[in-house]
């Protein structure tokens, strides 16, 4: 077995890893439908999708491995950290569930990554920005994507409607995480990095809203949990995904294709 | 049947995709969809992965109407013996030629 790296978590880091580890974890949560989807189009589709965001974990990683200093690659930050350094908000390690699940949470995160690109092209890190500039538009296509599928299932069938509802009821709880005010957030801010996430809920909540309210679908009222991925305290459904992910590596490291 | 809410089968599609500004769409496949918007979604997906259509068309197959194979020898066969029909009997200036 391979050792874990052991990272000096800055607020930059974090930043970045927040982003690459949400794009990381949802394309491992997608690919999981390789062979599963409901029809031979959306398999492709949905996998077209996972693999979309695993470019973007690529480079998001790859530049996070830059800033931490120590020539961290992509595989080594993919594949080789310990749970509590993954810092992918909850939301995205949640198991994929049913299809309705599934579309509901890429409307979700589809949305958060659009609007976080679109602010990500003016980081004053350039690479960042030159990745940003290219995820947007397949952001803004898994959005579309995610949002038709949310109002065919909503108000269709009362078997896809009652499937929508309980997804909504799960998926909702993990939103208020997504928007915490942090210092990972306050220090991104302030150099220049790219926006608090807070700074995009406004728009979330209209563009998510309207898909929402057009499916006859009402989110409920939320309680008090907090989910706490982003600081890297994930649920138990993290530990088997990342088993899924590491074996490889961890059993043959530095295997390539 | 016919009624949308037992029939297991999504109606199928006939997909056109255009490489480049200016080129034909060309018919390249087909595909399963419930209405034309998601035919339309599904075909970016299947047929324009590898860079290949910078425009799709999609035409619900069941309004194709197509020459029925057993006419075949009809319609096509007489063709055969007319080479005269081709263009390829002018001599051309060399400015002009390989049209």
């Amino acid at each position: 077995m391979t050792a874990s790296i052991q990272l000096h978590q800055t607020p930059q880091l974090q930043y970045l890893l927040r982003l690459g580890d949400t794009c990381l974890i949802l394309g491992q949560r997608l690919g999981e439908w390789c062979g599963h989807g409901p029809i031979l189009e959306e398999d492709i589709a949905l996998t077209n999708m996972a693999l979309d965001l695993i470019g973007q974990a690529r480079a998001l990683l790859t530049r996070a491995g830059q800033t931490e200093g120590r020539a961290f690659d992509e595989d080594q930050l993919a594949f080789l950290r310990d749970e509590r350094d993954y810092r992918n908000p909850t939301l995205v390690e949640l198991p994929r569930g049913d299809f309705a699940f599934t579309v509901l949470r890429n409307l979700m995160v589809a949305t958060l990554l659009k609007l976080l690109w679109q602010k990500l092209a003016d980081s004053s890190d350039a690479e960042l920005a030159a990745i940003a500039g290219k995820a947007v538009k397949e952001a803004r296509y898994h959005q579309q994507h995610a949002a038709d599928w949310v109002l065919r299932l909503g108000d269709g069938t009362d078997e896809s409607t009652r499937r929508c509802r309980t997804a909504l009821a799960t998926l909702w709880r993990y939103v208020p995480e997504l928007f915490e005010a942090d210092a990972v957030d306050e220090a991104a801010a302030a150099t220049g990095l790219g926006p608090r996430w807070a700074d995009v809920q406004a728009d979330w909540n209209a563009e998510v809203g309207a898909v929402l309210a057009e499916a006859g679908l009402t989110p409920p009222a939320l309680g008090s949990y907090r989910s706490t991925g982003k600081r890297g305290v994930h649920t138990e459904h993290m530990g088997y995904i990342l088993a899924e992910m590491q074996h490889l590596q961890r059993s043959y490291p530095g295997g390539v294709w | 049947m016919t009624d949308p809410n037992t029939r297991t089968e999504w109606p199928l599609w006939e997909v056109f995709v255009r490489s480049r500004a200016g080129l034909d769409h060309k018919h390249c496949g087909s595909l399963h969809a419930a209405d034309a918007a998601m035919a339309i979604q599904l075909a970016r997906d299947v047929y324009t992965r590898r860079l290949e259509g910078s425009s799709v068309w999609v035409v619900p197959s069941a309004a194709i109407t197509a020459s029925d194979p057993g006419d075949k020898g009809m319609f096509f066969d007489p063709a055969e013996d007319k080479v005269y029909r081709h263009p390829t009997f002018y001599k051309l200036p060399p400015e002009v030629d390989h049209m």
